[in-house]
């Protein structure tokens, strides 16, 4: 049981905060509030599930096939649809709600609404103190780690990083420093889906496919997010593993707590920003408040 | 005769001197005419039907506009207050049998409760920190709504409420007049002090707070406005339906409104009830396509955006009007001299 929670609070945790991280990303450096985040991510899951299904191509090929694919979608929505009007942050926001809606739909009639699965990289389980733990969620959980640590690398060790960080932090000095403001904005777009992508990559063997997936994980990054403190990368791990937790630990001990685990999770979100308005690492920023 | 000639005058001149000058106002005479005699010329039930729901949605629209519009206090889960609504009036009318007058109002006063309860956290909390948070209250009273399948239904909801009315005439011409009716309260109450005041808040609040007026007071008060009118539209949702279901608080619901508010363009009112006039019969005749309908709306939402990032309506009237530049009165693109102070226009 405690097993269970932990490896289930584990990978539930590194799913949010893959998906917050990227979509923390974008916000701090192009203020562009991207519903469409995990539509692009259950878009990565059915290009992996028809490249393995139909195609019979290797899991690992697929999973290339599907982060290049959502990666290439991901910027070229940008640039057609949310580049023109980035001024206007109304409309931004429902031009990506348009999005989500417009990937929806065209999964619902490529694939229909049937729940669809794809099989584990490896099978077979571990024995830990009699509790069943399957190679693949180790697997998850490793590949999870390890995106983790490649992003902190790229963001802290690379210049693009600094440039990312830098114009997060300050867009108009950024760009006083000769940074192509636009062109960060861009390469940003492109990890932000890219790893939404990588997100789709790690988790596909171990939820169903349908085409109503991408609702309640943006829930539960928009709430990540928040609580670990908007523009923090920080504060989205550290908040990704508390609602992970939260949500495995009221699905296995409450009764009706499959019901209740958003309620619950989105619950202490709140909780925490009557405390701390800015999240639990955000940074205060007068002009914006 | 004399004095009802003079008067009869009177009302022409008034009528061709403050209406006819402007398109927009004409639009908006020939729109509540139409409204009006539509039953005259067509007693189509599925019409009437989706005219009836568009009135209602169009107050949602519109009661997302006062708030998120005006005082800019971006709220995603306005399907909180519909649903709110919706539900109250729905438990009033099973269990205490009131008819849908007296239940609708108590529905929007729960609603107003409900913007009372989730304004006092978000006071604290700006632009997309707030955004984000109310996102999050409907689909917590849809964790609490489906835990409790005996009060609440579950998710089959509730059903079997009283009818609106009698017939799908008369429910036609409640809800277009409450529309037209709470529509003009909303535009009027935007165009008071306190509608200044709401601008003034989303422009500088600090600037406003400096100015001596208690900005907590007006962001709760907007809260709870906009709570009163989103929970008039799921009351009278829920009585034309004869169902609230778990489907008024969704997420797609709150998206749904912001689309519409945000498509007919914010800060104006009257934009949200155009947009879902426009956007909500649309997606009726999209039926004949029915795998498409999502997809064809969504490509309508984006392509207008991309074009009209301020919204349809305001890109519409500035092509319509020009503004005189020394009295900023509205005049017909058409004109060269202001008709009020004749400078000269652009």
């Amino acid at each position: 049981m405690i097993l269970d929670i932990l490896m289930n609070g584990l990978i539930t945790g590194s799913t949010y905060a893959l998906l917050a991280i990227g979509f923390s990303l974008i916000f701090g450096v192009a203020r562009i509030v991207n519903i469409a985040h995990t539509a692009f991510y259950m878009v990565a899951s059915y290009i992996i599930y028809f490249c393995i299904q139909k195609l019979g191509l290797h899991p690992l090929w697929a999973s290339l096939v599907a982060v290049i694919v959502v990666t290439l979608a991901g910027l070229v929505s940008y640039k057609f649809f949310i580049d023109p009007i980035r001024e206007h942050e109304g409309a931004v926001l429902i031009a990506t709600i348009a999005l989500a809606m417009a990937m929806q739909e065209i999964l619902l009639l490529i694939f229909k609404g049937d729940y669809l699965t794809v099989p584990s990289l490896i099978s077979g389980y571990l024995s830990i103190f009699g509790v069943k733990v399957f190679y693949q969620q180790i697997l998850t959980f490793g590949m999870a780690l390890l995106i983790l640590a490649a992003l902190w690398a790229l963001l802290m060790k690379t210049r693009l990083g600094l440039a990312i960080r830098s114009t997060a932090e300050d867009r108009e000095v950024a760009n006083l420093m000769g940074m192509d403001e636009s062109r960060v904005a861009m390469m940003t777009m492109g990890i932000s889906v890219g790893l939404a992508g990588l997100t789709g990559v790690v988790i596909v063997p171990l939820t169903t496919l349908s085409p109503f997936m991408w609702m309640n994980p943006l829930v539960m990054m928009m709430a990540v997010v928040v609580l670990g403190g908007l523009g923090s990368i920080k504060g989205s791990f550290v908040g990704a593993y508390i609602l992970g937790f939260a949500v495995t630990l009221v699905v296995f001990l409450i009764p009706m707590g499959a019901y209740l685990k958003d309620s619950v999770a989105l619950s202490i979100m709140i909780l925490v920003l009557i405390i701390r308005p800015e999240g639990l690492f955000g940074v205060r920023f007068e002009e914006e408040r | 005769m004399g004095i009802f000639g003079f008067y009869l005058k009177k009302l022409y001149t008034i009528f061709k001197g403050e209406v006819l000058v402007l398109p927009s106002r004409v639009v908006v005479v020939l729109f509540v005419l139409a409204l009006i005699f539509l039953p005259v010329f067509t007693e189509n039930q599925y019409l009437l039907r989706i005219m009836v729901l568009t009135s209602i949605f169009a107050i949602f629209a519109a009661s997302w506009d006062l708030l998120s519009g005006f005082t800019g206090q971006m709220n995603f889960g306005h399907a909180l207050f519909f649903g709110v609504g919706a539900y109250t009036t729905a438990l009033v009318n099973l269990h205490a049998h009131l008819p849908p007058w007296a239940s609708i109002p108590l529905g929007a006063l729960a609603a107003v409760l409900a913007g009372l309860i989730i304004g006092i956290p978000c006071l604290r909390l700006k632009g997309t920190y707030l955004a984000l948070t109310t996102l999050s209250f409907p689909i917590i009273l849809i964790g609490l709504v489906y835990s409790f399948p005996d009060l609440t239904g579950g998710e089959l909801g509730l059903s079997g409420l009283d009818r609106l009315s009698g017939s799908r005439l008369s429910d036609y011409y409640i809800t277009a007049g409450l529309m037209l009716g709470l529509c003009t309260i909303m535009w009027k109450i935007t165009e008071s002090n306190t509608g200044t005041i709401f601008h003034a808040i989303r422009e500088d609040e600090v600037a406003v707070r400096a100015s001596g007026i208690n900005t907590t007071r007006y962001k709760l008060l907007a809260f709870c406005l906009s709570g009163f009118f989103a929970g008039i539209s799921g009351g009278l949702y829920a009585h034309f339906m004869r169902i609230a279901g778990p489907s008024t608080l969704d997420m797609s619901m709150s998206f749904t409104v912001i689309i519409w508010a945000i498509f007919g363009g914010i800060v104006t009112i009257y934009g949200p009830v155009a947009a879902v006039f426009i956007l909500y019969p649309l997606m009726e005749f999209f039926q004949l396509w029915p795998e498409y309908r999502m997809l064809l709306f969504a490509a309508v939402v984006l392509f207008t955006l991309l074009y009209m990032p301020d919204g349809l309506i305001p890109w519409l009237r500035d092509k319509a009007e020009t503004e005189c530049p020394r009295c900023k009165v509205k005049n017909i693109a058409t004109r060269k001299k202001c008709r009020i102070c004749t400078a000269d226009l652009d």
